[in-house]
């Protein structure tokens, strides 16, 4: 649980300030972007890449490392199941 | 086995490992530790292990914060749970954490209303939709997962949701770390530093490693080559008398962390006196309770709460595996009485425990000299 998946943004504050629909291999899920929006230089815009943890954007990082990182994750197996499972689930 | 030619960049990684025989060549054997889960469990998937020189040792750390739940804390939990008109909400990893009777899931099985959900918001949610539930957010993990629970009791006091609290039982890297630099006859030559927690600390507070113990720390991303490079890094450290904190992850983390997580810990938590870790023990100033200022969304002043210490069982050895004195298939019931299935240890439930990682992938790991492949 302590790995960020990477996720794409595609839609800006869907429910007001600091929130964002972001997609993970298709799935698609409101998260807050407040710990992002506060470091960045440049506004967080649909096409970025954050790594998400628990249903927020942690850190924005490039497209490159988003793709290095997500196909590293499928090869960690579980530990990408679990998350992309938690992630597409729903709200209880 | 997993051999090289099956990394992503194979080519870097026999790179990297020519240079870590060589550095490690030079220099008497080392033990490192990577602290975090999620290192642990790429370890093993990928055999880094095997991989390395016979001479490096690397050992798995307490970073995994299910793994470190005590069971006198999954009672208290329980409790909540089985109170009446709650609903008790929590992440996967913690259904199956064994308490001092039961587990979350056996509460659940028994009627408790226990459910999974993915971030501390759903369980806020829920509690605005079902008004006449009290919901409870079971929170668990490290600084990286602790300011989205602060997120979560700030908008639950904007909002005024009452019938929402939290079980917090966040916990900080730093102490644990002090912890076991600080037991006797720790032999531990440096460490791996988390990565995705060192995104909200930054590295700045790893420097007491180096400062008052004298042992270098790189922190390090997830991918094999991060943990090679990094381990390469902290053999280049000994090998020219350095000590420090360097970043290997340079590309995810920065030297301050992130300022507005730090914000929201400070806004939202106070340090604990002290709490209770599996295997470790009590440790001061390791854990994050509920500030004075959110005190009506702290479950543990809203429920009568056992608080009951539960001596691990006597054949569970987690604390000496999360303290690196033994390997996970050292203990003796790895793999026949305790699997993942049928946890008895913490660290055989959650996927980035280091007995369930090797139980896993262990096939991997096995630490004998096999060829490694040409790059292609
Ligand atoms: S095998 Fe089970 S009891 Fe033994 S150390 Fe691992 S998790 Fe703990």
């Amino acid at each position: 649980m302590c790995v960020g998946i990477p996720a794409q943004v595609v839609e800006l504050a869907p429910s007001g300030p600091h929130t964002a629909i972001v997609d993970v291999d298709g799935a698609q899920r409101e998260v807050n972007t407040i710990m992002v929006d506060d470091e960045a230089d440049v506004p967080l815009a649909t096409g970025d890449w954050v790594l998400l943890h628990v249903g927020f954007a942690m850190s924005r990082i490039d497209a490159a490392e988003a793709a290095e990182t997500l196909a590293f994750m499928r090869e960690l197996g579980s530990v990408y199941d679990e998350e992309f499972e938690a992630f597409s689930s729903d709200l209880p | 086995m997993k051999f090289v030619d099956e990394f992503r960049d194979p080519a870097a990684a026999q790179r990297l490992l020519a240079d870590i025989e060589q550095a490690a060549a030079d220099q008497p054997p080392r033990k490192f530790m990577e602290v975090c889960g999620g290192h642990t469990h790429a370890i093993y998937r990928h055999g880094i292990e095997a991989l390395l020189p016979d001479s490096i040792e690397l050992i798995h750390g307490p970073g995994c914060p299910v793994c470190v739940i005590p069971m006198g804390r999954v009672d208290d939990a329980i409790a909540v749970a089985e109170a009446d008109g709650v609903t008790l909400c929590c992440f996967g990893d913690m259904l199956r954490v064994p308490g001092g009777q039961s587990t979350l899931l056996e509460a659940k099985a028994r009627g408790a209303d226990v459910r999974i959900v993915y971030s501390p918001l759903d369980a806020l949610a829920l509690a605005e939709r079902t008004p006449d539930r009290q919901v409870v957010f079971l929170a668990v993990g490290f600084e990286t997962t602790a300011p989205s629970t602060a997120v979560t009791l700030v908008q639950a006091r904007e909002r005024n949701v009452l019938n929402f609290s939290v079980f917090c039982n966040h916990v900080t890297i730093v102490p644990p770390l002090k912890a076991i630099l600080d037991s006797p006859g720790c032999d531990l030559d440096g460490f791996l530093g988390p990565g995705h927690v060192s995104t909200v600390i930054g590295t700045r507070p790893y420097r007491f490693v180096p400062e008052q113990y004298g042992r270098p720390l790189v922190t390090a991303g997830f991918e094999p080559v991060d943990i090679l490079q990094a381990a390469l890094m902290l053999l280049r450290q000994l090998a020219d008398g350095r000590c420090t904190v360097e970043n290997q992850y340079r590309r995810v983390v920065s030297g301050d962390g992130n300022r507005k997580a730090l914000e929201l810990l400070r806004e939202v938590f106070v340090v604990r006196p002290h709490f209770e870790w599996r295997g470790l023990g009590f440790i001061a100033q390791s854990a994050l309770g509920i500030a004075p200022e959110f005190s009506a969304w702290d479950a543990e002043l809203r429920w009568e709460v056992p608080g009951v210490r539960v001596a691990d069982p006597k054949a569970c050895q987690c604390g000496e595996v999360l303290k690196g004195a033994l390997r996970p298939w050292e203990c003796k019931v790895f793999g026949t009485a305790c699997t993942p299935e049928t946890p008895i240890g913490t660290c055989m439930v959650s996927s980035e425990g280091a007995c369930a990682a090797y139980y896993n992938y262990g096939r991997y790991s096995a630490r004998t000299r096999l060829p490694v492949h040409a790059a292609s």
